[in-house]
């Protein structure tokens, strides 16, 4: 007993301590970040960054987003927006433990959506603009707390956006 | 006995309290200004800001974070890493004499700040390869 009760505020002191350190990866490059990059950028056919930047903005304004921030002498776009994280799944594991007398299981609610477009003259070739874009959201559920925090990675999407934003372009968005 | 120990984790627990009022955080840092500021600085060999800067974009982006926001007059930039965690990052490139750039990064792990030597290290490692240049200690 006595041990336990030394112990116990010992462990929570280690907790409180130890619980909040960086991971020794975080600021290394990882094995997939040539396929991120990849992934994430497209070369468009035009030597004009204010014109991409522009487009881009437009389409952000498009998808919903709103500009939080930018900085066309360096290319930077950055947009957020808020929506709805509501599954379908989660609601219903909230319902049958309601139902079963489990009391309120807190689901995801709102999330924060965001994106961030930068854009540089390509180094290989002076008449040709890389675009990168990377999404990012924060899950809070219905007790206002964060669930996920996270990278978005789905290849469909960034698909999705740099067929936009080509349209948009009138140009062909090229692989790098 | 049992009152005691109860009056024991009660004192520590006071003891736990008023170690220190969280107000105090505002200026608080783990390490002498000094000592901070040769962790998180290097020096590089070059004169072009606004390239230095775009770099820093590239390699902060490569390094999986979202860029927040960007300055080219104040040459700063700042990006989050989402992953599980929140790591929030602040660079800044300024002159050094007539041939060199500063370039001072800061970082936050959630709700600490990140003052040990190995993770600017990895960062400082990654930039001065995407700009093919040596990072340089500064005394």
């Amino acid at each position: 007993m006595k041990q336990l009760l030394i112990g116990f505020p010992l462990v929570c002191l280690l907790f409180v301590a130890g619980c909040d350190t960086i991971p020794p990866d975080a600021l290394v490059l990882k094995a997939t970040t040539l396929q991120d990059r990849k992934l994430q950028s497209r070369k468009f056919q035009t030597s004009d960054e204010i014109k991409v930047l522009v487009a881009c903005s437009g389409l952000l304004q498009d998808l919903g987003f709103n500009l939080s921030e930018s900085e066309t002498k360096l290319g930077v776009l950055v947009a957020y927006k808020d929506r709805s994280a509501v599954e379908g799944g989660q609601v219903a594991v909230k319902l049958i433990i309601a139902l079963a007398g489990g009391g309120n299981v807190p689901i995801d609610k709102n999330q924060r959506l965001k994106a961030s477009v930068i854009t540089k003259p390509s180094l290989e070739n002076t008449n040709e603009i890389v675009v990168r874009v990377t999404f990012q959201r924060m899950v809070f559920n219905d007790l206002n707390q964060v669930t996920k925090l996270e990278q978005l990675k789905d290849t469909k999407q960034y698909q999705d956006f740099f067929n936009s934003l080509s349209k948009s372009l009138f140009l062909t968005a090229n692989d790098i | 006995m049992k009152r005691f120990y109860f009056l024991g984790l009660c004192c520590f627990l006071f003891v736990l309290a008023g170690c220190q009022t969280s107000q105090q955080e505002l200026l608080k840092t783990d390490k002498s200004q000094v000592q901070l500021r040769s962790i998180q600085t290097r020096a590089f060999d070059t004169t072009d800001r606004e390239k230095m800067l775009r770099t820093v974009i590239a390699t902060l982006q490569d390094l999986g974070f979202v860029i927040d926001k960007a300055e080219a007059i104040l040459g700063s930039v700042t990006a989050t890493k989402l992953q599980g965690y929140n790591l929030v990052m602040t660079v800044s490139v300024r002159p050094k004499g007539d041939t060199q750039l500063l370039v001072r990064a800061s970082a936050q792990f959630n709700v600490t700040a990140v003052t040990a030597p190995k993770p600017y290290q990895d960062f400082f490692s990654t930039l001065s390869k995407a700009m093919f240049l040596e990072a340089h200690q500064v005394d």
